[in-house]
């Protein structure tokens, strides 16, 4: 489902990065442990298609996306790519229920309604989706951030760091949240972290 | 949530720069479009009552103020002339003169005018008679169709004049006689719609009353006869004529100049002298428009500046867009939307603003000058000052929009 090989990438055209090669099957849970500094969030962007790599093959669900360019690019990235940060962000001049609506237009899927609020309301925030983002707590917009990478049913989800912001408990539930919705769209998961919180809840690990 | 929608939600976000944008925008576009249908309108009243005039004769003055008030009536009368000395041209068959239609003035009736002249004036307008019949003997008036419209005067009823061109509150002269109303005019569009016309001895018995006061009455009959001809009160006066030439040629042309060098009267050509006022106007219409194409300008740069500051509030989120699935030329046409939204918007304010002033403007026209506007007319210039907007928003939208479009994903989102 999600595979690399003899990936490496360059920010300044000297210095390279080297990537171990990956190979995550369909609906396996990932995690990928690394310090700061190395090059965790430039894998994930390299696997979520924000960056293209200097070399190598980044194969999703049978697709080299370092072959895709512009917006077959940004695409395949809308549908088959969910992405969650660190940090939630938004658009901040939507409503909850109009973000995860810009989401599916965006990825050219139909927009649902009833997908938006059976989604929020697994994730316990159903009765936010006419606020603001802005409105919501960390943990409730993590939430939110799970739940708008999740609409369009997407074939991998990487998650970058989505618990370094949030106490034990909300990492204990973010973490379960995210394995447990994963599983129901039977999508692969990768958590990218430096978070030692999580080693025990993934079986599935690689070391950077 | 279209792009439309998105635009539109992100401009609302920002009421405060949202309102600046648009109140700047509408009122640089509300000038213009005001200044477009003030002088549109105001050439076309002026252009429908020149009327095929060629020569206006009356007593010495301002040849402006003779034009104003003999073929507008909109000002005070410069004097009177002599019928000895305007009888050369009011004598039919003259070789040069196709129609000479004296004018008397000098009373009105609840602010209209009454004018004393002969049938001519009729055709000279194109007025027709809706109902009754025209003028014969004195003291008989046929009204213009605003006149009757607004005053509720019907066939038959009668009335006094007071003196001069506009009543006054305490300050009228009542004048004795009754005027009656013996026919109504169908509405033309020319000046004729606000006048009382009736003949010239009628005015001439007005003024006599005045000056008899009520100690003499054997003086009525000295009264005008209806049936003479007027060039034969050689010893009365009349305000003005209004002069139509068979041809124009250089006699024509000399006509003129001979009578402001060797009588004591003036004659003025309207087509000249109103060109000459539309030259005056011309001066203040440019500099109120030159200040509106500046503030169009400053609403450009006003949306320019509020669109590239917001970007980079917005950097993360036009980012995360992309994440979404949203391509470079998504996010430069949103923010040319968003460009586009303000100045479309603003436009349309702008107009109603116009318009809407120019209707309550005409209503005050209406009162001071008896000349109706309309606020409701659109012109053709406003289309292209709409599509000057849509090219204004674009100019406004087009560098923030290509910055959006270059937005670095993975740049944006390590450093979030």
């Amino acid at each position: 489902m999600l595979q690399t090989k003899a990936l490496f990438y360059s920010y300044d055209g000297r210095n390279q990065l080297q990537f171990p090669d990956i190979d995550c099957k369909k609906g396996e849970h990932w995690l990928l442990l690394g310090q700061s500094g190395s090059g965790k969030t430039t894998l994930l962007h390299l696997l979520g298609g924000l960056l293209s790599p200097k070399g190598g093959v980044v194969n999703i669900d049978g697709t080299n996306i370092a072959n895709l360019k512009g917006s077959a690019l940004d695409r395949f990235r809308g549908q088959r790519v969910g992405i969650i940060f660190q940090k939630a962000h938004f658009v901040k001049s939507l409503t909850v229920e109009e973000n995860l609506l810009l989401a599916q237009q965006l990825a050219g899927a139909p927009a649902s309604k009833t997908r938006i609020r059976e989604l929020l309301e697994r994730l316990n925030v159903g009765h936010k989706h006419r606020s603001k983002p802005d409105r919501l707590s960390a943990g409730e917009q993590q939430r939110v951030a799970i739940a708008r990478a999740l609409v369009n049913q997407p074939a991998i989800i990487l998650a970058d760091e989505p618990t370094s912001a949030l106490d034990d408990v909300n990492c204990n539930e973010v973490i379960h949240l995210l394995e447990e919705q994963a599983a129901a769209v039977s999508a692969t998961l990768l958590v990218v972290t430096h978070d030692s919180r999580l080693k025990a809840a993934f079986r599935n690990q690689i070391h950077l | 949530m279209n792009l439309f929608q998105l635009s539109w939600k992100n401009l609302t976000n920002k009421p405060l720069s949202l309102a600046l944008n648009l109140i700047l925008f509408a009122l640089g576009t509300g000038l213009i479009s005001l200044l477009l249908l003030l002088s549109s309108q105001l050439q076309e009243k002026f252009d429908k009552n020149l009327a095929g005039i060629d020569l206006v004769i009356g007593a010495k003055g301002s040849p402006l103020q003779l034009i104003l008030c003999s073929m507008y009536h909109v000002d005070t009368p410069t004097g009177n002339i002599s019928i000895k000395e305007a009888k050369p041209f009011m004598r039919p068959g003259h070789p040069l003169i196709k129609a000479a239609i004296p004018l008397s003035m000098g009373d009105n009736y609840k602010n209209y005018r009454i004018v004393g002249t002969t049938h001519d004036i009729l055709a000279l307008y194109n007025a027709e008679i809706q109902e009754g019949k025209k003028w014969e003997k004195t003291w008989e008036t046929t009204i213009g169709a605003t006149v009757a419209a607004d005053l509720g005067l019907k066939i038959g009823d009668q009335f006094q004049s007071s003196h001069g061109f506009a009543s006054e509150k305490d300050m009228d002269m009542a004048h004795e006689g009754d005027f009656i109303v013996v026919g109504i005019l169908k509405p033309s569009g020319s000046v004729v719609d606000q006048l009382i016309l009736t003949n010239t001895q009628t005015i001439w018995a007005v003024h006599e009353h005045a000056a008899e006061g009520s100690t003499d009455s054997t003086a009525h009959e000295a009264h005008a006869d209806d049936s003479k001809p007027l060039i034969e009160y050689e010893d009365r006066d009349i305000t003005s004529l209004l002069i139509q030439f068979k041809n124009r040629n250089y006699m024509t042309l000399n006509m003129g100049r001979s009578i402001n060098e060797n009588t004591d009267m003036q004659a003025a050509m309207p087509a000249f002298e109103i060109n000459r006022l539309y030259a005056n106007m011309g001066v203040g219409v440019d500099a109120l428009q030159a200040l509106a194409f500046a503030i169009i300008l400053v609403s450009g740069l006003s949306i320019f500046i509020s669109l590239f500051s917001s970007l980079k509030e917005r950097r993360y989120e036009l980012a995360l867009m992309r994440v979404m699935g949203a391509s470079r030329s998504r996010l430069f046409f949103l923010i040319i939307l968003e460009g586009l939204l303000l100045a479309v918007l603003g436009c349309i304010i702008g107009l109603l603003l116009s318009h809407g002033g120019m209707a309550i403007l005409s209503g005050l026209m209406k009162d001071a000058y008896r000349y109706a506007f309309s606020g409701w007319v659109f012109l053709k210039e406003e289309w292209i000052l709409l599509s000057g907007a849509l090219i204004i928003g674009v100019l406004a939208a087009v560098i923030p929009a290509i910055m959006a479009g270059r937005t670095d994903i993975s740049e944006t989102l390590a450093e979030g």
